[in-house]
């Protein structure tokens, strides 16, 4: 099968990937419980990870802090700032996991929530990020690439804004993390969200976040941090105060071995690649008939090209693809409902090729010529 | 039971501010280890390093030096 859903979550991982799983799973103990050698080679394993992180995103190591996946740590980060009066401004390209988490606390926990909207084309003006604040905001929450088209935000733009305002700034980075350089420094970032098994081609169940030094975040999940035992509330030192319950140091292990092979392969080849596969796709297809791509073509994106054919439904040309042809992609709503909305797409779908690192040229040929079959035929 | 020696102990507040510490131990040939904390201490995270005593002024001037998470430093013998 040619894997063209990457950015649901990579299939192919490095091959160390899946060394340092199994050799982690034959003898890793409960990472930060015990002094002894089975625990401790479990402790440096994710110390030397959040090292790792902490460099990749410009922030300190203790501030790295791990969660299940980027939907936890957006739950941690949005349930942890927002207090009852505050207002958020969040964006009409969000996927669910910012969504959700958002809606429960406009509807149970009286927090204001206001939308930078996306036009028919899917495009969101700068201009409605300050036109929609209120003295009361308290967080800009925004993705760095939409899921659903690839588009990406000007981080550092949002960011200025949010300094010069005092807002917080919190980044879901699911899409990018791994490939565009992170550097919260940089970007004016607060609080940023990763999900391990998708551009960081760790395995899944490891995700976190990188909070900024001086941010603080409530604990919403208190519970053992193999410290301060007889204290009856969570301590309050990161990363433990944000990470109570054993960790996934197997999985921890899987993405250090991964963020060495993002190192030594290269950040930008790896970005320049997985953009030229996505674009050659997109040459291949943009002008076959019936053919509508969804997104700016004529900025910097993510390897992500989402499609319709006439007007069939974006399922069945999904199935096709597999079933003809032996491509997976992924139809639907892709957990974006706004931008579906905004799109005009949410009976139809859309088709999403999303591209890895180890994606070839062959295969995003064998893609356009199943597009070209299809939306001729 | 192996005869007792004076030892310094380094305590943390947090395994993360112990695993730094170790990190940075093995990066300056600082001698010593992580062990449990012992009981006569009541301070800590559950991990601390231990190091011989004669290493007691290099680790002062560390915790003085305030780079590193250290919690408090004790001579003890264990
Ligand atoms: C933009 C975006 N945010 C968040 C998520 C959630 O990631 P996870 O399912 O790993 O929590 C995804 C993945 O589907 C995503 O694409």
């Amino acid at each position: 099968m040619i894997y063209l859903d990457n950015a649901a979550t990579t299939v192919k991982k490095p091959p160390a990937v899946i060394e340092s799983v199994t050799a982690a799973l034959t003898c890793m103990g409960s990472a930060n419980r015990a002094a002894h050698d089975i625990s401790l080679s479990a402790s440096r394993i994710v110390y030397e990870a959040r090292g790792k992180l902490a460099a990749m995103f410009s922030c300190d190591a203790e501030r790295v802090v791990f969660t299940a996946n980027a939907t936890e740590a957006l739950n941690i980060a949005v349930h942890g700032v927002l207090k009852p009066g505050d207002h958020a401004l969040t964006t009409d390209w969000e996927h669910n996991s910012v969504l959700r988490p958002l809606y429960r606390l406009e509807r149970d926990s009286q927090v204001g929530l206001s939308f930078a909207p996306a036009d028919s084309a899917g495009s969101i003006d700068y201009a409605d990020f300050e036109r929609f604040l209120q003295p009361d905001t308290r967080a800009i929450i925004c993705t760095h690439a939409s899921n659903l088209t690839g588009d990406m935000f000007d981080l550092g733009r949002i960011g200025e804004l949010a300094k010069t305002r005092d807002i917080l700034f919190i980044v879901d980075a699911s899409q990018t993390a791994g490939i565009f350089p992170l550097d919260m420094k940089r970007f004016g970032i607060d609080i940023l969200c990763f999900t391990g098994h998708k551009s960081l081609l760790g395995p899944q169940g490891v995700g976190g976040l990188a909070i900024g030094s001086g941010v603080d975040i409530a604990p919403w999940k208190v519970g053992g941090t193999g410290m301060d035992t007889f204290n009856h509330d969570q301590p309050q030192a990161y990363p433990e105060r944000l990470e109570a319950g054993t960790l996934n140091a197997h999985g921890i292990a899987g993405l250090s071995a991964a963020l060495d092979f993002i190192h030594d392969t290269g950040m930008q080849a790896i970005r320049m690649k997985e953009q030229a596969l996505a674009d050659r796709f997109y040459q291949g297809i943009k002008d076959l008939p019936q053919v509508t791509c969804y997104g700016d073509f004529s900025r910097e994106r993510a390897p992500i090209v989402s499609l319709n054919i006439g007007t069939t439904d974006s399922g069945t040309i999904s199935a096709e693809l597999a079933d003809a042809f032996g491509i997976a992609t992924r139809p639907g709503g892709h957990c974006a409902p706004r931008l579906h909305e905004a799109l005009g797409t949410k009976q139809q779908g859309a088709v999403r090729f999303s591209f890895s690192w180890f994606n070839t040229a062959d295969e995003t040929d064998a893609a356009i010529e199943a597009i070209r079959y299809l939306a001729t035929e | 039971m192996r005869e007792k020696t004076l030892c310094t102990i380094v305590t943390f507040l947090t395994p993360t501010d112990a695993m730094a510490f170790e990190c940075f131990a093995g990066q300056h040939d600082l001698p010593g280890r992580l062990i449990p904390v012992p009981s006569a201490v009541s301070a800590g995270c559950g991990i601390c390093w231990c190091a011989p005593h004669e290493e007691a002024g290099a680790l002062g001037a560390l915790k003085a030096a305030n780079t590193l998470a250290i919690e408090a430093i004790y001579t003890l013998l264990i």
